[in-house]
């Protein structure tokens, strides 16, 4: 029977099947952080448990640190706390850790495949739900709850049903000022948050084979906000270019073994799926979203829909308008922003800096609005200085701050206040999410670049 | 972390009809900081609880004396979002052994079962029978039977049966978890590892 790449990566990773239960999956690559692990940790120290196999679980404080004077102490004792707890756990157990101040500490899900430590084939997890970032290298990672974080450490393996599977292309090509966050943000808007849920997806077509590693980690970033456990790509050359020489890829012959072997987890012809979708590139624009969940995006020149012509109930939609501060029919364009926010797992990437640059260069930040530009580790830091897009930004009026989850969902002090509005390159605009009583509108980085230099929300496209 | 066997639940229930409830609602951020597994169950759905100077909203349902009990009944995709297993702990730590939800988050739904609180996925006009019981009457008990997999509302008599994987039940119905079970099949797991290439 044909084989799905899926199927491939998952079949060669179940240790035992479990009649009427979960398989028992093995674990290749495990990332831990400050906020998820330490319960876990714990956990292991109540039963007497070590941990297996600690060469394969990685660890790096991101959540909750701050992006401004990461060489002086933290401030806030809890945050402070749980980032002592993750060095002395990692520490005791043998574990590689890359805290604060450390020249390879960032964003979990952007420093793992910036080091090679993300392969294809590879089944990857960590106690965050944007860990679904990994399978742009072919691999299936998803994020798990502490008490799974805790068999992983202990055991190496975790307890999961086979998911189901979708395949979704999108061929064609993308118009001007489309970026892979607008393809994203696009589908989820099709699938709705729960459209992909009890799915692990498959992102096939023109569309993705031309899309770079930083764009393909981009759209299976968001796979979780369709529902979906995960979303992969199929390994190709320009996985193969990127991993080349990264710290922890394999070496000499070992290189050349593992790419042999990774060049066959492709989805075969006639490989079959419980569910599959196509959509066309050219009916993409830009998209910006409106609501309080994901789902609620539209093409930035369209009107916030009417209540009658979206799927579920009126009394939600309309209590997420109202948190909004927006009517039905509303056009997007031209709405005032407070805030702009560059960064995170999904787009904290340095194409997204250089996307962001494209649009900023020899304009100046609008004098309302407040920007966070943060890379999403230091080695993106140091290549925005490489490439001299800190010195257009700088002129535009900006300011690069440290690496960090940061105002993606606000642990540490990049907060939006109550009733601002955001316009963020992240990845959630639930209620609250980037600060009690904020207003996140999820865009792409030349969105939001558009948005900084106007102070209103604004076709990119009129910019380019 | 063991946690109590779940059998039968016979209790009142707390309605909170509202479509795609995320984990940040469940539980904020900004208070997932601790390193111990305590106190989640004050901040359960904090900032629609509460106001920003932490007096109580009185139109949120936790806040009106007239509906308690153990079994919470949620809109469709309840714990959509994050994969913080503290959105789970929060529900258990308030009291509710049991969530019915018309649809559930993957990962929430994985994380209730891992910790002991029963996710009970029944069809949606199930879900509106429950939600009119409830309001009509709000001291209308709900029976979770886990041996039998039903939900009965006792008012009504009106009956549903669910699913859960025989496994997971087992673990339910004897406060199991899945460490129990992998450390010991320990051996089996590092002759597999041996074999892996990279």
């Amino acid at each position: 029977m044909s084989k799905s790449l899926f199927d491939k990566v998952w079949d060669s990773h179940v240790v035992r099947k479990i009649e009427d239960g979960p398989d028992v999956f093995f674990i290749d690559r495990h990332f831990i952080h400050e906020v998820t692990s330490p319960v876990a940790f714990l956990g292991l120290k109540s039963r007497g448990l070590s941990v297996l196999y600690p060469e394969r679980t990685f660890a790096t404080a991101d959540h909750n640190t701050p992006t401004i004077n990461q060489h002086l102490p933290v401030e806030d004792p809890l945050s402070a706390n749980q980032l002592k707890a993750l060095e002395d756990n990692s520490n005791e157990y043998g574990i590689s850790h890359w805290g604060l101040g450390h020249k390879k500490n960032g964003i979990v899900h952007v420093v793992g495949p910036e080091n090679g430590i993300t392969f294809p084939g590879a089944t990857i997890v960590c106690g965050d739900s944007h860990t679904s970032t990994h399978g742009a290298f072919g691999a299936i990672a998803f994020g798990i709850g502490t008490s799974e974080v805790e068999m992983v450490l202990s055991t190496q393996c975790i307890m999961q049903p086979k998911p189901k599977k979708m395949r979704i292309n999108v061929n064609g090509q993308l118009g001007k000022g489309v970026t892979p966050k607008d393809v994203a943000l696009y589908i989820i808007s099709k699938l709705t948050t729960s459209g992909a849920t009890g799915y692990f997806v498959e992102y096939a077509g023109d569309v993705f084979e031309n899309m770079t590693m930083e764009g393909r980690m981009t759209v299976c970033n968001l796979s979780i906000e369709m529902g979906a456990r995960g979303g992969m790509i199929a390994p190709d050359d320009t996985t193969f270019e990127y991993l080349k020489d990264k710290p922890l890829s394999p070496k000499g012959d070992d290189w050349d073994k593992a790419v042999a072997h990774w060049k066959t987890l492709k989805t075969e012809e006639g490989a079959t799926f419980d569910k599959e979708l196509t959509f066309l590139a050219s009916d993409i624009e830009p998209m910006i979203t409106y609501g309080t969940n994901p789902g609620m995006g539209i093409g930035i020149s369209n009107n916030i829909p009417n209540a009658d012509a979206v799927e579920g109930g009126v009394a939600t939609y309309k209590k997420s308008l109202d948190y909004m501060g927006y009517e039905e029919n509303d056009s997007m364009l031209g709405k005032k922003i407070d805030y702009v926010f560059l960064g995170s797992c999904t787009n904290g990437r340095i194409e997204d800096f250089r996307a962001f640059a494209s649009i900023v260069k020899g304009k100046q930040k609008a004098d309302h609005v407040t920007a966070w530009l943060v890379p999403g580790s230091h080695e993106v830091e140091d290549k925005i200085k490489e490439e001299g897009i800190l010195d257009i930004i700088t002129e535009a009026g900006f300011v690069l701050r440290q690496p960090g989850c940061s105002a993606c969902l606000a642990m540490n002090d990049d907060k939006v206040p109550a009733g601002k509005y955001a316009v963020s390159t992240s990845n959630r605009n639930f209620e609250g999410r980037q600060g009690p009583g904020s207003r996140t509108l999820l865009a792409s980085p030349l969105v939001a670049a558009a948005a900084a230099v106007t102070g209103v929300v604004t076709d990119p496209r009129d910019l380019l | 972390m063991a946690y109590d066997k779940f059998n039968i639940l016979t209790s009142t229930a707390v309605p909170l009809p509202l479509e795609n409830v995320d984990t940040d609602q469940i539980i904020p951020a900004r208070f997932l900081k601790a390193t111990e597994r305590k106190g989640f169950g004050d901040n359960l759905f904090r900032d629609w609880r509460y106001h920003g100077d932490n007096t109580p909203k009185e139109n949120f349902v936790l806040n009106n004396p007239t509906y308690s009990g153990k079994i919470l009944v949620g809109g469709k995709n309840f714990g959509s979002g994050s994969s913080r297993e503290h959105a789970a702990w929060a529900v258990y730590d308030y009291g509710f052994r049991c969530v019915v939800s018309s649809f559930f988050a993957d990962i929430f739904k994985n994380n209730c079962l891992n910790i002991g609180v029963l996710p009970v996925q029944v069809s949606p006009e199930f879900s509106e029978q429950i939600f009119d019981a409830i309001y009509k009457d709000a001291n209308t008990e709900i029976e979770v039977n886990l041996p039998e997999q039903t939900i009965t509302i006792k008012s009504t008599g009106a009956q549903e049966s669910f699913h859960i994987n025989s496994y997971k039940k087992d673990n339910m119905l004897n406060g199991f978890d899945d460490i129990d079970y992998l450390q010991n099949i320990k051996g089996d797991i590092e002759t597999f590892a041996n074999g892996l290439m990279l």
